[in-house]
């Protein structure tokens, strides 16, 4: 028989955990929910929104009815538990229906916090948590005229913002002098206060209240100082208290909220709690990023695969109000031993503070211009050492790309209709809808759903805003420990770790010693596991082809239409009358349609049938090309400029140089594509500045430039140091290739490379010390001995891999 | 039913990989999975028509060349939350051998 699970309570983390269990142990229990409201699952976190008129509650249904039946779940809506009976294990409710469990789930939630004054059962006074509070506070509207929210945080003044646009006069009460004291400072809690009194809401700063007056109905409030003024619904919106009537009852331990461990169970083993009703070491939580964390641990506890736990959240928060912009976490306040960064311009209404400890983020505020909130965020879980850009950090990542939507940088100023993704053609309101409309929290899923952000992604940052703007608190930014892909918990360095730790020399070898979750992989981790093994493992590790994504499989750019391009290798950028008579025979014989001169100095030859690559790579192979790698996550080009040989310019013979890089350096497979450039002179006619690595000749030697690219978002390079004769930058060109090869996460570029791991970093393995630098060039070219080799000529007619380009039957008509 | 057209072996398609057969109706892809089970579907995505042949395949599954959608090599349907089918075509493999049907 199958076990039984009650859960107690039908909000988003009872259900997300309940989600969550589905996902990995569909079958596992005879699954029996009490809900106290009469709804399926709703997304609480978007009240605000109907509250102010912006969204439906259809919108806003995470799980309708059908959902349940749909799971065989028995759902008692609009069933509060009187209960617990743990001798008996059963749970009953107050209509006298009972269930056994052989697990129970507490997610009862939390309370709002009704102020004891006199006059506080006074009909027109309520708590904000749920649609029938939502429900009052709209035919308040329709019916008085007069509101008093008290509570100046973040629920008090979404509901303060709301009535007001459904047409109340609102006068927000708050007991301290600052707006959402828990989340701003004094001057971002200002400037909130200012413009919120703009927009028609009225302020009692620093006010006690002493009793709601009226008889059946609120009438008036009276504060301490004497003064009185009329309403006719009061919202109390002060604060929130994990609910534990329950398990107190019950004889659960509980503190503040119910006592759990981190695995998400209470003193009695057999009952698990997850949301605002727990306390974990010590902490509540009142925002859904950290309820979802706990819902995940929990499900795979009731799975019993007894795997993960919960170690607390760090979280931030957005206030929903239409138009205001503001963002905060951490300890923004600071302490003795603690710095300040702070930015003002009033009159631009832009406020942002940064607190830092030993050079990592403890906390930031924002008001006004919260584009770099997310970015901050992730340096704050991280605990991202930032020292080598503290200059620079106030001023953000610019992690929005330059090119594709339009200049806009901030999403809260964007209209629905504009666009968002301009790879994918998607808008900003397509994107709210598909957050409310299908649930959505994270990156991932809105990329899934919608395919914004999912190609280029130079619109990631403008997407993450969006999240977090309709989300508020329930955005979950993700964390640079991300697993590898779906088929594993494992991230980029440990599955690579593992790899040269245990001398796994094959994928499935990896696979199945770090226990993938699914047999053979997927198109994410496969490619990845092929390139970290034949990196780690160049002598001994067999490059998978069926592990290559078709581009490396196939030695040619796949086009849309299914023909493919090609692009001979041109040293330097160099090429003679010989080579192009050759490309130009190779063109008619072929009739290739398409010539064209890339941006990396090289000829391309588009629109070439599959069936016809090797034949014209023995006709280039003849002519002495060799394979462009235009394809691949390797070195792709070294772009050059005329140099000392013919410009009067010139310093250094940056031709000469760029044909010795490419020559050392080409057929070496990277984590991403790869492009160098040798300029002779500081005029960088060859725009070594913004490519991997770059060298800028000057009169006394050769500056190293890394980590730049053109492209999505322009990035301009570092300046790794200057070297004095061609042989260092060589040496030191090939150290800094192996340390990306061997550091570089697979498709992560040396920009966001070298921001993750720290200039400083670089240049200590690279510059500082001489042995790690020779070592590493060693490597490198040890690794060369075996991947310096034409793949053209082993391909072309005749060669090896025919299968791939031959037909396996041709059926006649 | 005498228009089962025999194609190939099973080791002329690469394990996790798959092969093209030209028909008049147009192209055929026939995939082999890491169980040596065999599939085919027209080798058009119906997302933009991405030859599916040349995909990267998993499981039971394709990932489209073009853009990474996931078309079921059974059912030829895109995976969720991407909507749209591939053609399935019959395919039968005995001893070794293996047999397409054309519609």
């Amino acid at each position: 028989m199958k076990q039984r699970l009650v859960v107690i309570g039908n909000g988003m983390a009872g259900m997300r955990t309940i989600e969550e269990l589905l996902k990995i142990a569909p079958d596992a229990y005879e699954i029996t929910v009490f809900g106290a409201e009469p709804y399926g699952n709703y997304n609480r976190i978007l009240l605000s929104p109907v509250l102010a008129g912006e969204k439906t509650i259809d919108e806003i249904m995470l799980n309708d009815l059908q959902w349940y039946h749909d799971h065989h779940i028995t759902l008692h809506a609009g069933h509060k538990v009187a209960g617990i009976d743990r001798r008996r294990r059963e749970v009953r409710s107050e209509q006298g229906i009972s269930a056994s469990y052989d697990r129970l789930l507490l997610a009862t939630g939390s309370t709002p916090f009704i102020i004891p004054v006199p006059g506080h059962d006074l009909d027109g006074v309520i708590g904000f948590r749920d649609i029938h509070d939502v429900d009052t506070m709209v035919e308040a509207a329709r019916q008085y005229r007069h509101a008093v929210i008290i509570g100046g945080g973040l629920l008090g003044l979404e509901a303060a913002n709301g009535l007001m646009l459904r047409g109340m006069s609102v006068t927000v009460v708050h007991l301290s002098d600052t707006l959402m004291d828990r989340q701003l400072d004094s001057i971002a809690g200002q400037m909130l206060r200012q413009s919120l009194e703009q927009r028609g809401l009225q302020f009692l700063m620093a006010t006690q209240t002493e009793a709601l007056l009226g008889t059946e109905r609120v009438r008036a409030v009276r504060f301490k100082d004497g003064l009185e003024i009329p309403a006719e619904l009061v919202v109390m919106a002060a604060g929130i208290r994990p609910n534990i009537e329950l398990a107190k009852q019950a004889g659960i331990h509980c503190e503040r909220g119910i006592i759990v461990s981190d695995t998400m169970q209470t003193y009695d083993p057999r009952v698990y709690a997850v949301g605002e009703c727990v306390q974990h070491r010590g902490q509540s939580y009142g925002l859904v990023a950290p309820l979802f964390e706990q819902a995940k641990v929990c499900a795979t506890h009731l799975a019993q695969f007894g795997i993960g736990r919960y170690t607390g959240s760090v979280t931030s928060t957005k206030l929903k109000v239409t138009g205001i912009d503001l963002f905060s976490a951490g300890d923004f306040h600071g302490g003795a031993d603690s710095e300040e960064i702070v930015m003002k311009d009033v009159a631009r209404g832009v406020y942002k503070k940064l607190v830092l400890k030993d050079n990592r983020l403890q906390g930031a505020v924002m008001y006004g211009d919260t584009g770099d909130g997310a970015w901050f965020f992730q340096m704050l879980r991280d605990g991202t050492d930032v020292s080598d850009f503290r200059d620079r950090l106030m001023f953000g990542q610019a992690h929005i790309g330059d090119s594709g939507h339009g200049g806009q940088n901030s999403a809260a100023l964007m209209a629905d209709s504009m666009e968002v993704c301009g790879c994918n053609g998607v808008c900003k309101g397509t994107i709210v809808k598909a957050i409310t409309g299908k649930g959505l929290f994270t990156l991932d899923d809105v990329r899934t759903h919608t395919k914004a952000s999912a190609s280029c992604g130079s619109c990631t940052g403008l997407v993450e805003q969006i999240l977090a703007s309709t989300l508020g608190g329930g955005y979950a930014a993700a964390t640079q420990d991300k697993p590898l892909c779906r088929c594993t918990d494992y991230n980029h360095d440990a599955v690579r770790k593992a790899i040269r730790d245990h001398q796994l020399t094959t994928i499935t070898a990896v696979q199945q010693f770090l226990e993938w979750k699914t047999g053979d992989g997927c198109h994410v981790c496969r490619p990845a596991l092929n390139y970290y093994l034949i990196a780690s493992w160049p002598d001994i590790a067999v490059d998978d082809q069926q592990s290559r994504f078709i581009n490396e499989r196939a030695h040619a750019n796949i086009q849309k239409d299914g023909t493919y391009s090609v692009v001979p290798r041109m040293w330097g950028g160099l090429t003679t009358p010989d080579e192009l008579r050759a490309i130009a025979d190779v063109a008619d014989k072929f009739k290739i349609p398409t010539v064209k001169v890339t941006g990396g100095q090289r000829i391309d030859l588009l629109g070439v049938n599959k069936q016809d690559l090797p034949a014209v790579w023995f006709d280039l192979n003849q002519a002495g090309m060799v394979s462009g790698h235009a394809y691949g996550k390797s070195l792709r080009t070294v772009k050059t400029c005329v140099g000392s040989e013919w410009c009067r310019f010139g310093t250094q013979d940056s031709t000469g140089l760029g044909v010795q890089l490419e020559r050392i350096t080409w057929g070496s497979w990277m984590p991403h594509k790869f492009k160098m450039a040798v300029s002779g002179c500081p005029r960088n006619c060859a725009e070594a500045t913004i490519k991997d690595f770059g060298v800028v000749c000057v009169d006394s030697g050769y500056e190293l430039h890394i980590a730049g690219n053109g492209g999505v978002k322009v990035r301009a390079t570092d300046l790794l140091c200057k070297v004095a004769s061609e042989q260092e930058v060589i040496e030191y060109c090939c150290a800094f290739t192996q340390l990306y090869r061997e550091q570089g996460h697979y498709l992560e570029r040396t920009a966001p490379w070298v921001e993750r791991v720290g200039l400083s970093h670089v240049r200590q393995q690279v510059v500082e010390d001489a042995q790690s630098r020779r070592a590493l060039a060693e490597r490198f070219r040890y690794s060369q001995q075996y991947y310096q080799k034409d793949p053209w000529a082993e391909r072309a007619s005749g060669g090896s891999d025919a299968h791939e380009f031959t037909l396996l039957k041709e059926v006649a008509g | 039913m005498s228009d089962w057209i025999e194609v190939g072996r099973i080791e002329d398609i690469p394990r996790l990989g798959a092969r093209v057969v030209r028909t008049p109706q147009g192209n055929i892809a026939v995939f082999r999975n890491a169980e040596d089970q065999v599939f085919a579907l027209d080798d058009h995505c119906p997302h933009k028509g991405g030859p599916l042949s040349q995909g990267i395949v998993y499981d039971c599954k394709v990932a489209c060349p073009l853009h990474n959608w996931r078309i079921d090599l059974a059912s030829g349907h895109a995976v969720a939350p991407d909507e749209g089918q591939a053609a399935v075509h019959a395919v039968r493999l005995q001893d070794g051998r293996i047999f397409l049907s054309l519609r």
